[in-house]
């Protein structure tokens, strides 16, 4: 073999290898979702959506788990998102650029790679026993909401800082203020960035248990929330508690449950996507 | 001198950027409907002291100008003055063309949503007519809700120009707007600038000095930070008084 045949062996080797490596995740999904599907898939109807707790597997249902779920990501998102979005404007655009800021921006960061652990007890003690909210669902939804800020702001603050500076200039020669060049030119172009680190936000927000747990979600509740300070279970820890189960019948729940899940995560994320892909193409410089 | 005459009046206008200083000393008065061409090498302040007219140098962090710049004899750097009025009556085509990521119709309100103006007809007649001002309107005016950025950048410079005199400004700066284009685009501009004049101040900054000799009546040279000469276009071009405009205009150096 000449220098050029090893060459182009070395160059197919390669392709091959990462053809192999990209299909290696896709491969373990892939067998996750068959695993999961084929236990799981003939449980799932209307009743089990529809069903309260039970210790009888047949008859248990994740009404409440589902319920506590929205709950928890509906008032993550009202409480997480203006504040994020807002402090990765006032990082971006207002906060002069000396040490503090540098401070600021390195604790940011830190912060996004703080195990959740660690939110949970945070949450626990700050929002259940100091201020008393008790593991109600504001709790837990304010827990979550500084376990995915970090997350917001950062992906706020670089869709920000790519809109270029000569449309902020144009807007600003037009005689627009900061907040109209803002609020009409730089948050819609880069709505798009920003959509992503959302995303990024409410899938987390969803896969969360270990802070759930911390502050005292509830492994068995048999009513439906009504207000945001009742108590609740979310969908992971409604699975966590019935794959620890000796039963048989319960696996199967966790499978439908997880199929459950994953449809909610993929959904979120198809619609997330699908308005990105919308506003980028309308916004691309 | 008397202010009154001139519509544009810098006095004494010194500009630090930190610690280096990029305007010297510069004072110059503008007439009302005229063209002025600012030329000189790269870095010699002409399109900084351009930005000072409407205050766009604010937008830089440690920026620091002493001295005075009256617009129809009032000083605009008085503490006083509200920046985003002040920017409404003075409007600026920048080197890039810069469209906002919206459709071309939103890109020439923009300038009147910000006032506050709703009314739908307002709207559509100051759209039509400042797209006709630029000669943009014919190329245009099917796709009005199509993307700005689908234009080319001739048409989306023209596009900047019709944006800034939707909020009729009564002085345009251009800050070398036909640098990024090309020759049959230029020629559009330049044709455009020559038209508007009768309608508005017009301070253009340039590195194409044939450009400056077409289009402008006043010609102002700058180098290292200093107003040089200023002077009559034609006494610019054809008999400089100072040594170093006579080696720019020849080309000997920048």
């Amino acid at each position: 073999m000449n220098n050029s045949q090893v060459n182009r062996l070395k160059d197919n080797a390669f392709k091959v290898f990462a053809i192999i490596c990209t299909f290696f995740g896709l491969l373990v999904l892939a067998v996750l979702l068959y695993d999961i599907f084929s236990k799981g898939f003939s449980r799932l109807d209307y009743n089990f959506l529809n069903d309260l707790p039970s210790r009888v597997a047949s008859r248990a249902g994740i009404y409440t788990a589902l319920l506590g779920m929205i709950w928890i990501l509906v008032l993550t998102v009202l409480i997480a998102f203006p504040i994020g979005i807002a402090a990765g404007i006032y990082l971006e655009e207002y906060g002069k650029k000396n040490r503090f800021a540098n401070f600021i921006e390195i604790n940011i960061a830190n912060l996004a790679g703080v195990p959740s652990i660690i939110y949970g007890i945070l949450g626990l003690e700050l929002f259940g026993r100091i201020l008393g909210l008790g593991n109600s669902i504001l709790t837990g939804s304010l827990t979550l909401s500084l376990l995915v800020l970090p997350l917001i702001i950062v992906s706020t603050r670089e869709a920000v800082k790519a809109v270029p500076k000569s449309i902020r200039e144009a807007a600003y020669g037009l005689g627009a203020t900061k907040w109209q060049t803002i609020s009409s030119i730089v948050l819609p172009s880069s709505f798009g960035g920003i959509l992503t680190g959302l995303i990024l936000a409410i899938s987390r927000a969803i896969g969360e248990t270990a802070p759930l747990i911390v502050i005292g979600a509830l492994v068995y509740v048999p009513f439906a929330p009504t207000s945001p300070m009742d108590e609740f279970t979310v969908l992971t820890i409604q699975i966590f508690n019935w794959v620890t189960r000796p039963q048989a019948g319960f696996v199967t729940n966790a499978a439908a449950a997880i199929i459950i899940l994953l449809l909610f995560t993929f959904m979120m994320n198809g619609i997330a996507v699908f308005l990105r892909n919308r506003y980028n193409k309308r916004t691309r410089f | 001198m008397k202010s009154e005459m001139y519509k544009l009046e810098a006095r004494n206008i010194n500009l630090f950027y930190g610690e280096k200083q990029a305007l010297k000393d510069i004072s110059i008065g503008i007439d009302p409907n005229t063209v002025t061409a600012f030329i000189g090498p790269s870095g010699c302040g002409k399109s900084t002291f351009l930005r000072c007219f409407n205050r766009m140098n604010d937008l830089i962090d440690n920026v620091k100008i002493t001295g005075d710049i009256l617009i129809d004899g009032r000083n605009i750097y008085k503490s006083k003055i509200n920046v985003d009025e002040h920017r409404k009556k003075i409007g600026m085509v920048f080197q890039k063309p810069n469209p906002f990521p919206k459709s071309i119709y939103e890109n020439v309100a923009f300038g009147l949503r910000i006032k506050g103006v709703k009314d739908r007809k307002v709207l559509d007649e100051t759209v039509e007519r400042s797209l006709i001002q630029a000669a943009l309107w014919d190329e245009v005016k099917d796709d009005l809700k199509k993307s700005a950025l689908s234009l080319s950048g001739g048409q989306q410079q023209r596009l900047c120009i019709a944006r800034t005199m939707a909020v009729e400004p009564s002085v345009i700066l251009m800050d070398e707007p036909a640098s990024a284009l090309d020759p049959l685009s230029t020629a559009k501009i330049e044709e455009l600038i020559y038209e508007l004049k009768s309608k508005y101040t017009i301070v253009i900054v340039t590195h194409n000095m044939q450009q400056a000799a077409r289009i402008s009546d006043k010609t102002a040279f700058f180098y290292l930070g200093e107003l040089i000469e200023y002077n009559t276009t034609t006494t610019i071009f054809t008999n400089p008084k100072k040594e170093q405009t006579h080696n720019y205009i020849t080309g000997r150096f920048g």
